[in-house]
């Protein structure tokens, strides 16, 4: 682990070397080259402001109504009757809506249910296992100007919906056993 | 769909307020609810203004084509429509590596260059073509090897082990990237039948 723990500490210091190592070897003018690229962040990042404004007003207001409660608290008898467990519930919810609400979740069942219960391995494992769907389309097609987003958002929906499910039977068969 | 989902949180959301009476909580969470937005995007700038640079000097020296040859066999099957030599392959791998080691921050830089690409791919159009939505759903699946995050939040709460979910989270990411893959791939084959 000390390993893991070692190789992530290391590894975007030695990215950035070997690149920079590497380019400079091929005769690339670097820091021009730099630059050149780096300009182009600043656009994105200001053209993604809308979209993000948006989405994330919407969330909030869903939010802080409480619908997000009691969208919870609807699903909630369906999903024990098919074997999820309540407590997941709210996080399985959340997490392809907001990333720092659903880290926020995590550590609280973390806390509450301590980290080495079946609980706490199961939000971890999920956090791990999914990814923030809507952000994610948010911002990867708002940089681009993707206004016709097909099946893509169907299609990360239900692929949430697997990695949760998976998460679960995986937890259950690595740990309750 | 989305501009679906984005109307009914909102007036959802505004509904709820009426019945429960938290019309403050509301007038308050669409400003808090602005301002993040604002404030993620401006923390944006640093990361994505460095890792472009530097994915450009990459680009320069050829090591995203040498990347993207060097997983040729596996991606040319999930990414039919691209080159195998485009770099818009090279981004997106670059994306997915610094997503499986938890470097978050480092990939959504090269997930929009690769988007870019693919949408220059597409002849510039602003519907979203087969590999984009493919890649996505890659994405959202999210392939993950180190939760960095989560160990620390173990670590915090004093895990006897809190490495322990790696190798569960390694197993439930893979499953669940195949399923979205799988999943993908069924919505493309029903929209091709669709347009027949």
């Amino acid at each position: 682990m000390q390993l893991i723990s070692l190789i992530s500490l290391w590894m975007i210091p030695l990215i950035i070397g070997f690149i920079l190592l590497y380019a400079t070897f091929k005769k690339v003018p670097t820091y021009e080259t730099f630059v050149e690229g780096g300009k182009e962040g600043i656009k994105i990042a200001i053209s993604i402001i809308p979209f993000l404004v948006g989405m994330l007003v919407a969330i909030s207001i869903f939010r802080a109504s409480g619908a997000l409660d009691f969208l919870v608290e609807f699903v909630r008898p369906a999903m024990q009757a098919i074997g999820v467990p309540a407590e997941i519930v709210p996080l399985s919810i959340i997490r392809p809506i907001s990333g720092t609400a659903a880290l926020g979740m995590t550590t609280d069942m973390i806390a509450t249910y301590g980290p080495d219960s079946f609980m706490g391995r199961l939000a971890s494992v999920l956090q791990g296992s999914t990814d923030t769907t809507l952000y994610v389309i948010t911002v990867y097609f708002g940089a681009v100007g993707i206004k016709k987003m097909g099946d893509a958002l169907k299609v990360g929906l239900l692929a949430d919906v697997v990695g949760i499910v998976v998460s679960i039977l995986v937890v259950t068969i690595f740990f309750a056993m | 769909m989305v501009n679906i989902i984005w109307v009914a949180m909102t007036i959802i959301g505004i509904l709820f307020a009426m019945i429960n009476g938290t019309m403050d909580k509301v007038n308050e969470a669409i400003f808090t609810g602005a301002k993040e937005a604002v404030t993620i995007c401006i923390g944006f700038i640093s990361i994505l203004v460095f890792w472009l640079g530097l994915m450009r000097i990459a680009q320069e020296a050829g090591l995203l084509e040498k990347l993207a040859s060097l997983f040729k066999p596996v991606v040319r099957r999930v990414f039919p429509e691209v080159p195998p030599d485009h770099p818009a392959m090279g981004y997106m791998l670059s994306n997915m590596i610094a997503n499986m080691f938890g470097l978050g921050n480092a990939a959504t830089p090269m997930g929009i260059k690769a988007m870019e690409q693919l949408r220059e791919l597409n002849g510039g159009k602003i519907e979203a073509s087969r590999s984009m939505i493919t890649f996505l759903a890659i994405n959202t699946s999210s392939l993950t090897l180190i939760p960095t995050t989560v160990i620390a939040i173990r670590m915090n709460y004093g895990s006897a082990s809190p490495t322990e979910i790696v190798g569960p989270t390694l197993v439930a990411t893979l499953c669940s990237t195949i399923a979205a893959i799988t999943i993908d791939r069924l919505f493309y084959y029903r929209r091709m039948a669709k347009r027949r």
